[in-house]
C-alpha cells in the first residue's frame, strides 16, 4: 500500500480548476519528483495534500485512511510535514525558536528525543548551528532554506513534502540542498519534490511525474525521464 | 488531456472566460439577486432615459414629508425634522463613503469635518462668536449661503492639513491618528472660549432668509416654523437634497474618472498600484479633502438648522455612528450609504412616541432608548451575513460589469428582432483552465467577496 | 467595563455589599479579597472575550472578510454588550447591578501615602497599582516569548499559513489571544477601580479602552513590549499636559503626541516587531 495516494483529484480556485483529477502515488522510502513549468498546479498539488487548499474532487489517501476532509493542523500529527513554497521562516523568530515551531504539533516523548533531533538537523546544516540566535528574517535565502528543511525534519515526518527547495538560490547552494534531500531520503524518509529545476531533481529520485495545466502528462523512473527526448526539450533546454 | 466544453466566446467570436449570458448554470451565474438584475437592467438603459426614470423618482422622494404616509410618518417628532437629520446624515454618508468607500482609508474622526463646517458657519454668523461678520459685510438675510462657501473652503482646508502627515499611514494606525484628529477638533471647541464659545457653544447661528411672511417673520428655515406640513424641518431637507444630488453628481463623475478608478486600485492594493505608477497619495489626499468638503457642506447646514452649536454633540460615538451608516449601506456604493444614514436615523425615530404597531401594544419610547442595542445587534448580524453592506458595490468587477452590460444590451436588442437563435451556446459552465485564466475569477485579498468558504490557514492567491 | 462590573460582583458575592467601606481587614486579608475581586473581574472579561471571539468574529474569520468589517463588527458588540449591562442586567440583578446610575462604591483600601519621591506622594494604591501591572506585564511577556504556545500565537501572527503547516490549529491560537487580551483587561478593571471605586457604570471603559488602543499603536501594533512603553508614555505625558496646559488640554495632549510620534515613526515607537511586510 503506497504511503500517499492522490485519487483523482481537483482542486479549484473558485471556478478554476488549477489540478484536475491527478492520480499521484508515492511509496514508502521513495524519492519522488513533480516536475512542471509555472502554473502547472504543482503547488497547488502540495496545498492540497497539506490541506490548507480544499479538494473539489476525489481523494487524498495516507497510509490507507482517507484524509481528504482532515484539518490541515491534524495532517501534521500524522506526519505529513512541508516546507512550503517561499521557504515560509517566521521572520521575527530566531533559528532555534522556527527549529522549535517544527515540533510544535509532532512534540517529543522525552528530552533526550528532543536533543538527539536537534543534533541531527545541526549535524545536517552546520551553517544553521553557527546562528542559532539569529533572526529568520535576516537569513539568506539559501540559508533560509536549510532552515525549513531542517524545521521540517524536527517533525520526524513520515511523509516530507519539499516544494522548490531550488527556488531563487545560487546555483552552488542549490547544489548543497539536493545534496542534503538525498541525505534525508537515503534512510528511508519518504519525500515528495516539487521542482521546477527538472535536472537535479530527476537525477536523484526514484520516481517523477510531469504536471500540465493542472494534469499529470508523463510518469516514469527519474533516470528514464531525464533520458526522455521530449522531456529533455521541454524542461531541460536543448541538449 | 481532454476539455469537455469548447471555450466560450463573447459575440465578437472572442475567447473569454466569461460565461456566455443566459445559458448560464446557477452556480456559475452572477450571483442572480435583485439588486444585481435591477442595476443590470439599469446599466442597460440609456441616459436619457435614466434622466427620464430618476428625476420623478426624486420628486417623490422630495414630497415624501408632505405626503404624510400613514405607517412611515414618525408619531412621536417632527417628521420634518427628521427627514432634514436624515439629509444631513445623508450627506455626511457620501462624503465619508468617499473616504472609506471609495479610497479604502479608515477613517473614525470624520466627525472632525462635520465640527468644523458647523462651527465656521457659528462662528462668522452667531452674535455669541467675537468674529461676527453679520454687522460688518454680511448681511443678516444672505449670511449662512455668504458663509457656506466658507465653511467648505475651511474644512477642505483642514482635511489638507490632516491628511498631508498622515496619509502616509496605514489601516490601524491611519484610524487611530483620525480618531485622535476628530477628539482634537472637539476639545478645541470646548476649550478654545473666546473663539468657539467653549462648552456654552454658539447661539442664534444665521439661516437662510427666505419666505418672509406675517406668520414667519423670520423665514421658512427658523425654528419658528415649526408646526404645519410645510415646516422648518422640510424646508431644510430639501436643501439638502438639493446638496445631496449636487454632491452625487460630483462623486460619481470623479468614480467615473481617472480620479475614481485610481481609488479602486488604491483601495484593492496600495502597493500594486504604487508600482504601477499610481500616485498613490495625491489620490488619497483628494478623497480625504473632498470628503472633507462634503462633511463640511453637513456642518453648516447642521449649524443652521439647529442654530446652535455645542461641542459635545461632535463626539467619537457619532463618527462611529457615521461610519456604521457607511458600511451598513454598503461602502463604496453612493447610493447605499444614502439608505444606511436612513436607517441610522429613521429607526430610533420611528419608534418614538408610538404606542401600537398594527395592533400590537408597544411602549415605543423605551424601544426608542433601546437604540445602541439594536445598532449593535443589526451590525453584528449583518456583518456575519452580508458584510458588504445592504447594497454592495461592484466596482471590483469593473470588467466584469461592463461586459455584463455589452451582453446585457445585445440581449436587449436581440429580444426586439424577431427572435433567430445565434447558434448553439454551450449550456454547460464555462471553466477555464489554469494557463487560461483571466482577472475575472481572480480572488482578491481582503476585497468583498463571501461567496468561496476558506478553510483554517488557506492563503488565497 | 465588564471586568469592572466582574470584580465588583466578586465582592458582592463575598458580602461586601451594600457597605460602602471595608477598610479594616488587615492586610493580608484585604491583598487576599483584591486578588480574588480580580480573579472575578478576569474571569468574566476573559469570558466574554472568548465568547465574542465564538460568536462574532470567527464567523467571519470563515468568510474571510476584510479588516473594516472586523471593526463594525467589534463596535456592534460593544453596543451590545453596553446596553445590556445598561437595561439587561438591571433586570436580572433586581436592580443591584447594572443601570443607568455607577455602582455603590465598595472601598477596601483607604489611600494613605505610604512615602514621597521628589515631593510627589506615593500611595499604597499607587503602588499596588504599579506593581501588579509590572508582574502581569512580566508574566504576559514570558508566556509570549518563552512558552510553546506564545511562540504559536506568533507564528499565527507572523505567517498564518505556514503555522498551520507546523500544525498549530489557527482557530486555537485565536481564541487564546482573545482569552489574554480579556484576562488582562478584567485584572485592569480591578486596579481602576481602586483609584476610581465610583466609576462602575455601564458606559465606563469606553475612553481608556480608546486610550488602550492608542497606546498599543504608540508603541507598534504586534509589539508587546512596544505597547507597555505606550502606555507608560501614554499616562506620563498625559499627566505632564494636564499640569503644562491645564487638565482640560489632557485629552488633546494624548492625541496630539500619538500624531506627532506616528509621523516621525510609522510603525509606532519600537516598530513592528513581528516581521509583518505592511502594516
Amino acid at each position: 500500500m503506497p504511503l500517499l495516494e492522490l485519487q483523482d483529484m481537483t482542486v479549484a480556485y473558485g471556478r478554476i480548476e488549477a489540478v484536475r483529477g491527478i492520480s499521484i502515488t508515492v511509496e514508502e522510502g521513495e524519492l519522488v519528483t513533480l516536475i512542471g513549468a509555472n502554473g502547472a498546479g504543482k503547488t497547488t498539488t502540495m496545498r492540497a495534500i497539506s490541506g490548507i487548499r480544499p479538494v473539489s474532487r476525489g481523494k487524498v489517501l495516507f497510509d490507507g485512511k482517507d484524509i481528504t476532509k482532515m484539518k490541515a493542523h491534524l495532517r501534521v500529527l500524522e506526519g505529513i510535514v512541508q516546507a512550503p513554497e517561499g521557504r515560509g521562516i517566521f521572520p521575527g523568530m530566531t533559528v532555534i525558536e522556527n527549529l522549535e515551531m517544527g515540533s510544535y504539533a509532532r512534540t517529543f516523548a522525552s528530552k533526550a528525543e528532543h536533543d538527539e533531533t536537534l543534533d541531527r538537523v545541526f549535524d545536517l546544516f552546520p551553517r544553521l548551528a553557527e546562528r542559532k540566535e539569529q533572526v529568520g528574517g535576516t537569513m539568506s535565502g539559501g540559508e533560509q532554506q536549510m532552515l525549513a528543511i531542517g524545521r521540517a525534519l524536527m517533525a520526524r515526518p513520515r511523509l516530507l513534502l519539499l516544494d522548490e527547495p531550488s527556488m531563487g538560490l545560487a546555483p552552488m547552494v542549490i547544489q548543497q540542498i539536493f545534496r542534503i534531500v538525498s541525505e534525508i531520503n537515503a534512510p528511508g524518509t519518504t519525500v515528495l519534490l516539487v521542482e521546477q529545476n527538472a535536472q537535479q531533481a530527476l537525477s536523484r529520485s526514484d520516481r517523477a511525474y510531469v504536471l500540465e495545466t493542472g494534469e499529470v502528462v508523463r510518469t516514469g523512473g527519474g533516470k528514464e525521464l531525464l533520458a526522455d527526448s521530449s522531456i529533455k526539450e521541454a524542461y531541460l533546454g536543448v541538449a | 488531456m481532454s476539455t469537455s466544453t469548447p471555450a466560450p466566446q463573447t459575440p465578437e467570436g472572442r475567447p473569454t472566460s466569461m460565461p456566455p449570458v443566459g445559458r448560464v448554470a446557477t452556480k456559475d451565474r452572477p450571483h442572480g439577486g435583485v439588486g444585481d438584475r435591477f442595476r443590470l437592467w439599469w446599466d442597460a438603459q440609456a441616459r436619457p432615459t435614466q434622466w427620464l426614470i430618476g428625476v420623478p423618482f426624486l420628486i417623490f422622494i422630495a414630497l415624501v414629508p408632505i405626503l404624510n404616509i400613514p405607517v412611515l410618518t414618525t408619531v412621536g417628532t417632527n417628521f420634518g425634522g427628521v427627514m432634514a437629520q436624515f439629509g444631513m446624515i445623508a450627506l455626511i454618508a457620501i462624503g465619508l463613503n468617499v473616504v472609506v468607500g471609495q479610497a479604502g482609508l479608515l477613517d473614525l474622526g470624520y466627525v472632525g469635518f462635520y465640527a468644523i463646517g458647523a462651527y465656521t458657519v457659528a462662528i462668522l454668523t452667531s452674535p455669541d462668536s467675537p468674529w461676527n461678520q453679520t454687522d460688518e459685510w454680511l448681511s443678516k438675510d444672505w449670511a449662512w449661503l455668504a458663509a457656506l462657501p466658507i465653511a467648505v473652503a475651511i474644512t477642505s482646508l483642514s482635511g489638507l492639513i490632516l491628511g498631508s502627515p498622515t496619509l502616509r499611514l496605514r489601516g490601524d494606525y491611519l484610524a487611530i491618528v483620525t480618531l485622535g484628529f476628530g477628539e482634537i477638533v472637539r476639545l478645541l471647541a470646548d476649550n478654545l472660549d473666546e473663539l468657539t464659545g467653549g462648552g456654552q457653544g454658539l447661539r442664534g447661528v444665521a439661516y437662510p432668509r427666505v419666505g418672509v411672511t406675517e406668520e414667519l417673520p423670520n423665514g421658512v428655515f427658523s425654528a419658528g416654523n415649526a408646526a404645519g406640513t410645510l415646516n422648518s424641518g422640510v424646508w431644510w431637507y430639501w436643501l439638502s437634497l438639493v446638496f445631496i444630488v449636487i454632491s452625487l453628481l460630483l462623486v460619481g463623475n470623479l468614480e467615473r474618472s481617472r480620479v475614481g478608478r485610481a481609488w479602486v486600485a488604491i483601495r484593492e492594493d496600495e502597493d500594486a498600484a504604487e508600482i504601477m505608477g499610481v500616485p498613490t497619495f495625491r489620490f488619497k489626499l483628494w478623497a480625504f479633502v473632498i470628503g472633507a468638503s462634503i462633511g463640511g457642506v453637513a456642518g453648516a447646514l447642521y449649524a443652521g438648522q439647529v442654530q446652535f452649536v455645542i461641542p459635545t454633540n461632535f463626539n467619537v460615538i457619532n463618527s462611529v455612528l457615521f461610519l456604521c451608516a457607511v458600511v451598513l449601506g454598503g461602502q463604496g456604493n453612493k447610493l447605499g450609504v444614502i439608505l444606511g444614514a436612513f436607517i441610522i436615523v429613521y429607526l430610533p425615530n420611528f419608534f418614538l412616541g408610538r404606542t401600537e404597531l398594527f395592533g400590537i401594544p408597544i411602549n415605543g419610547n423605551e424601544i426608542a432608548s433601546y437604540r445602541y442595542l439594536f445598532f449593535g445587534i443589526a451590525l453584528v448580524v449583518l456583518m456575519i451575513f452580508r458584510p458588504q453592506g445592504l447594497i454592495p458595490v461592484r466596482q471590483k468587477l469593473l470588467a466584469y460589469g461592463r461586459e455584463l452590460y455589452v451582453a446585457a444590451r445585445r440581449a436587449a436588442q436581440a429580444a426586439t428582432r424577431s427572435g433567430s437563435d445565434d447558434g448553439a451556446r454551450p449550456g454547460a459552465p464555462a471553466v477555464a483552465t489554469a494557463s487560461g485564466t483571466t482577472g475575472a475569477a481572480r480572488p482578491t485579498a481582503g476585497g468583498t467577496r463571501t461567496g468561496e468558504s476558506t478553510t483554517d490557514g488557506e492563503e488565497t492567491r | 467595563m465588564l471586568g469592572m462590573f466582574g470584580q465588583y460582583a466578586t465582592l458582592m458575592l463575598l458580602g461586601f455589599y451594600p457597605s460602602g467601606n471595608a477598610y479594616d481587614k488587615g492586610v493580608a486579608l484585604t491583598v487576599l479579597y483584591l486578588g480574588i475581586a480580580m480573579l472575578g473581574g478576569m474571569l468574566v472579561a476573559g469570558g466574554a472575550a472568548v465568547g465574542i471571539e465564538r460568536v462574532a468574529y470567527r464567523p467571519l474569520r470563515r468568510r474571510g472578510a476584510p479588516s473594516l468589517v472586523f471593526l463594525i463588527t467589534a463596535i456592534g458588540m460593544s453596543f451590545i454588550i453596553q446596553e445590556f449591562v445598561h437595561f439587561v442586567l438591571p433586570k436580572l440583578t433586581g436592580g443591584t447591578l447594572g443601570g443607568v446610575n455607577a455602582q455603590q462604591p465598595i472601598r477596601l483600601v483607604q489611600p494613605e501615602v505610604q512615602f514621597t519621591i521628589g515631593g510627589a506622594p506615593v500611595t499604597n494604591i499607587t503602588l499596588v497599582i504599579i506593581l501588579s501591572a509590572l508582574v502581569l506585564a512580566l508574566a504576559t511577556d514570558m508566556f509570549i516569548n518563552r512558552t510553546k504556545f506564545g511562540r504559536g500565537i506568533r507564528a499565527v501572527a507572523q505567517d498564518p499559513v505556514t503555522a498551520t503547516l507546523m500544525g498549530v490549529s489557527r482557530e486555537r491560537v485565536i481564541m487564546l489571544t482573545f482569552l489574554i487580551g480579556g484576562i488582562l483587561a478584567g485584572a485592569a478593571a480591578l486596579l481602576y477601580t481602586l483609584r476610581v471605586p465610583n466609576g462602575i457604570i455601564y458606559s465606563g471603559g469606553f475612553i481608556l479602552g480608546i486610550k488602550a488602543f492608542c497606546a498599543a499603536v504608540l508603541g507598534g501594533i504586534g509589539n508587546l513590549r512596544g505597547a507597555l512603553l505606550g502606555g507608560l508614555l501614554l499616562g506620563v505625558m498625559e499627566n505632564y499636559g494636564q499640569v503644562v496646559f491645564g487638565t482640560e488640554w489632557r485629552d488633546v495632549v494624548a492625541f496630539a503626541l500619538l500624531i506627532i510620534v506616528l509621523m516621525f515613526r510609522p510603525t509606532g515607537i519600537l516598530g513592528e516587531s513581528l516581521g509583518r511586510a505592511r502594516a
